[in-house]
C-alpha cells in the first residue's frame, strides 16, 4: 500500500514539476516579447518628433530625420507588393482550382514552401546577379524585385488555402447558372476567400517591411533624397543597420526611432490581418 | 412558323455561340495566366539556383573542394575559405535548436493542456507576434541591450563557474565581449521558438481527443499523457517543425551579423566572436572589390542555399506526411 502510495505521488510530483516548467516555459516566451517591445519604446519613443517624419538622413554627428529613408521604405514596399500579389494570386488560383488534383500543383506547391522560408540574402544575391551586375549599379527597382520575390510565396500560400477552404457547393451554383469557370473564380471564389487573400497580402506587406538582408545589395542606400528608381534608395531597415552599428550617437537615437516605426508597422499589419480571420475561426 | 421569327432565333443563337466562344476563349486565357504564374515559382527557385551556381563558378574552379576545408579568409591574398563560416553558422543553429526546442514544446503543451481558454488566444497571438518582428530588430536589441547585459553579468560568472573545469573552461573562456557565438545563439534561439511553438501546438491540436481521454481514464496525469500519447503520436510534425525553425536559424542574417562579431577564424570557446555564412555575405559582399572576392560570397551563398533547401526539404516531407494522416 504504501509502496502504491509513494508510486502516485512521484508521478503527481513528476507531473507537477514538468507542468511548472511548461508554465515557465509560456512565461519566457512572452517575457521576451515585453523586454523586446519594452526597450524598443524606452529608447525609440525619446526620438519621435515631427524632424524624423520631415528631414533627411543627417551625416554624421548632425541632427536630422528619416524622411527619405522611410519614403523610399514605402515606394520599394508598393512596388514589391503591386508586381508580387498578382503573380502569387494567379498562381494561388492555379493550384486552388484548375490544377488542385495535378502533379504541378503539389511540385509548385513544395517549391513554394521552400520558397516561403528561404533565407532572404540569398534573394538578394540572386538579384544581385540577375539585375544589378548586368545594369552595372544598384538601383530601387532592383530592390523591389527583390522584394516582390519575398511577396510571392506568401501570397501563394494564402490564396490556394483560403480558396480551398471555400465550399464547392458554391462553385457549383455558379456554373450551373451558366457562368464560365473564370467567372465562377473572379465573383464567387475570391470573393468568399477574399478576408483571407487580404489577410496573406497584409503578412507579406509586413513581412517586406522588415526586409534588410535583399535590400543591402540591390537598393543599396542613400544619404539624400531620391525618385529615381533606377538609382540607389533608402530603406528604413538598410538605413537603422548603417545607423546603429556607427559610433555616432545621432545616428544610434535615429537608429532606434526607426526601429520603433518599423515595429510597430509591422506588428500593427500582423494584428490586422490575424483579426481578419479570426473571426472566421471562432465563427 | 414565320420566316421572321426564324431569323429571330438563328441570330439569337448566333450571338449565344458567340458569347460562348468568347467565354471559352477568356476563360482560356485566364487559366493560361494562372498557369504560366505557378510555373514562374519553379523557375524562381531554378532562377535562384542557376545565378547563384553561375556566380560561383570563379571561386569554386579556383579552390576546388579545399574551399570547404580552408579556414583562411584574406581578402588581401585572395585565399577564401569557407570553413568558418560554416562552422559558425552550424553551431550557433545547433545551439538555437536545443534551445527552442524544450520551450517550445513547453509552451505548446502550456497552450494546449493548462491555459485558460480566454488566454489560450491573446498568449498564442502574443507567442507568433515574436515571429512578426524584422529581424533587424532583433538585432538593434541584441547589439545594445542583450550583449552588453550577458558581458557585465552572465559571461563573467560562466566564466569564472567553469574555471579550470577541464573541457569547460575552454568552452567558456574569456574574455566576456558581449557579443559572439552564443549571444547568437541565444538570438536564434528567441527567432525560431515562435515557428517551432505555433507547428507543436498545431500538430498536438491534431491528437484525436478519444486517445488523450482514455489516457486520462485510466489515470495518467497530464505529463503522462504529454509524454506517452500526445507527443509519440506527433512525433513527425514536431521534427517537421524543428527542421522547418532550423532552416530558420541557419539563413537568419540581421540579427546575427549585429551580434556575432564578425571574425573569421574558429575558436573553442562559445564568448568568442565569430560568423556565419549570412552574416560574412551581409557584412562584406558591398564591400568585396576583384571578382574572386564576390564569387567566393556568392559560393558562401551557394552552400547556405544547398544547406538549407536540405532541411526544409525534409521539414515539408515530415509536415507533408503529418498532413496526410490527418486527411485521412
Amino acid at each position: 500500500m504504501s509502496v502504491a502510495m509513494s508510486l502516485h505521488q512521484r508521478r503527481k510530483r513528476k507531473n507537477g514539476v514538468m507542468m511548472a516548467l511548461c508554465v515557465i516555459a509560456a512565461g519566457i516566451g512572452l517575457a521576451w516579447l515585453a523586454l523586446i517591445l519594452g526597450a524598443l519604446i524606452y529608447k525609440g519613443v525619446s526620438g519621435i518628433s515631427p524632424s524624423v517624419f520631415t528631414e533627411m538622413t543627417p551625416p554624421p554627428g548632425d541632427a536630422g530625420g528619416l524622411l527619405n529613408a522611410i519614403y523610399g521604405s514605402i515606394v520599394m514596399t508598393v512596388i514589391g507588393i503591386v508586381v508580387g500579389t498578382p503573380i502569387g494570386v494567379l498562381a494561388g488560383t492555379y493550384m486552388a482550382e484548375y490544377g488542385r488534383f495535378s502533379k504541378l500543383t503539389t511540385v509548385v506547391r513544395f517549391i513554394n514552401d521552400i520558397l516561403l522560408s528561404a533565407p532572404s540574402i540569398i534573394i538578394g544575391l540572386f538579384v544581385y546577379e540577375l539585375m544589378v551586375r548586368p545594369m552595372g549599379h544598384f538601383s530601387a527597382i532592383a530592390g523591389a524585385v527583390a522584394l516582390s520575390i519575398l511577396v510571392i510565396p506568401v501570397v501563394v500560400r494564402t490564396t490556394e488555402d483560403m480558396l480551398n477552404l471555400v465550399p464547392n457547393a458554391l462553385r457549383e451554383a455558379g456554373t450551373a447558372i451558366g457562368a464560365p469557370r473564370w467567372v465562377v473564380i473572379r465573383s464567387v471564389a475570391y470573393r468568399a476567400a477574399l478576408s483571407g487573400m487580404v489577410t496573406g497580402i497584409l503578412l507579406a506587406i509586413a513581412r517586406i517591411s522588415g526586409e534588410t538582408a535583399p535590400l543591402l545589395f540591390t537598393a543599396l542606400n542613400n544619404q539624400f533624397w531620391s525618385s529615381n528608381l533606377n538609382a540607389p534608395m533608402a530603406s528604413l531597415p538598410v538605413t537603422i543597420f548603417q545607423f546603429a552599428l556607427s559610433p555616432y550617437e545621432e545616428w544610434q537615437q535615429l537608429a532606434w526611432t526607426g526601429a520603433l516605426i518599423i515595429t510597430l508597422t509591422v506588428l500593427g499589419l500582423s494584428v490586422i490581418a490575424r483579426s481578419l480571420t479570426g473571426r472566421r475561426e471562432d465563427r | 412558323m414565320t420566316a421572321v421569327s426564324e431569323a429571330a432565333t438563328s441570330s439569337a443563337m448566333r450571338a449565344r455561340e458567340a458569347t460562348v466562344r468568347r467565354f471559352a476563349l477568356t476563360d482560356m486565357v485566364f487559366r493560361a495566366a494562372t498557369r504560366a504564374s505557378a510555373i514562374l515559382v519553379l523557375v524562381l527557385l531554378g532562377g535562384v539556383a542557376i545565378s547563384l551556381i553561375a556566380g560561383s563558378w570563379e571561386a569554386l574552379s579556383k579552390f576546388g573542394i579545399s574551399f570547404l576545408t580552408t579556414e583562411s579568409w584574406n581578402p588581401v591574398t585572395e585565399n577564401f575559405g569557407a570553413l568558418a563560416p560554416i562552422y559558425g553558422t552550424i553551431v550557433t543553429s545547433t545551439i538555437a535548436i536545443v534551445i527552442a526546442v524544450p520551450i517550445g514544446i513547453g509552451i505548446a503543451v502550456f497552450l494546449t493542456e493548462l491555459c485558460p481558454r480566454p488566454l489560450r488566444r491573446p498568449i498564442g497571438i502574443a507567442v507568433e507576434l515574436l515571429a512578426g518582428i524584422p529581424s533587424i530588430i532583433y538585432g538593434i536589441w541584441g547589439l545594445f541591450v542583450f550583449a552588453p547585459f550577458l558581458q557585465t553579468t552572465i559571461q563573467p560568472f560562466v566564466i569564472w563557474l567553469f574555471k579550470g573545469i577541464p573541457g569547460l573552461d575552454s568552452l567558456f573562456a574569456g574574455p566576456p565581449y558581449g557579443i559572439g557565438l552564443l549571444t547568437s545563439s541565444l538570438i536564434l534561439a528567441i527567432m525560431v521558438l515562435p515557428f517551432i511553438t505555433s507547428i507543436t501546438k498545431d500538430v498536438f491540436d491534431t491528437v484525436p481527443a478519444v486517445l488523450k481521454e482514455s489516457a486520462y481514464g485510466i489515470g495518467c496525469t497530464t505529463w503522462e499523457v504529454t509524454r506517452r500519447v500526445t507527443i509519440p503520436y506527433t512525433r513527425v510534425g514536431i521534427m517537421g517543425g524543428v527542421m522547418l525553425g532550423l532552416g530558420r536559424a541557419l539563413g537568419e542574417t540581421m540579427a546575427v551579423t549585429f551580434v556575432i562579431g564578425n571574425a573569421h577564424r574558429i575558436s573553442a570557446s562559445l564568448f568568442a566572436p565569430g560568423t556565419t555564412i549570412s552574416a560574412t555575405i551581409a557584412n562584406e559582399f558591398t564591400e568585396a572589390d576583384g571578382n574572386l572576392y564576390a564569387s567566393s560570397l556568392v559560393s558562401l551563398g551557394l552552400i547556405l542555399f544547398i544547406i538549407t533547401f536540405i532541411i526544409l526539404a525534409i521539414a515539408r516531407y515530415m509536415l507533408l506526411r503529418i498532413d496526410s494522416r490527418t486527411g485521412a
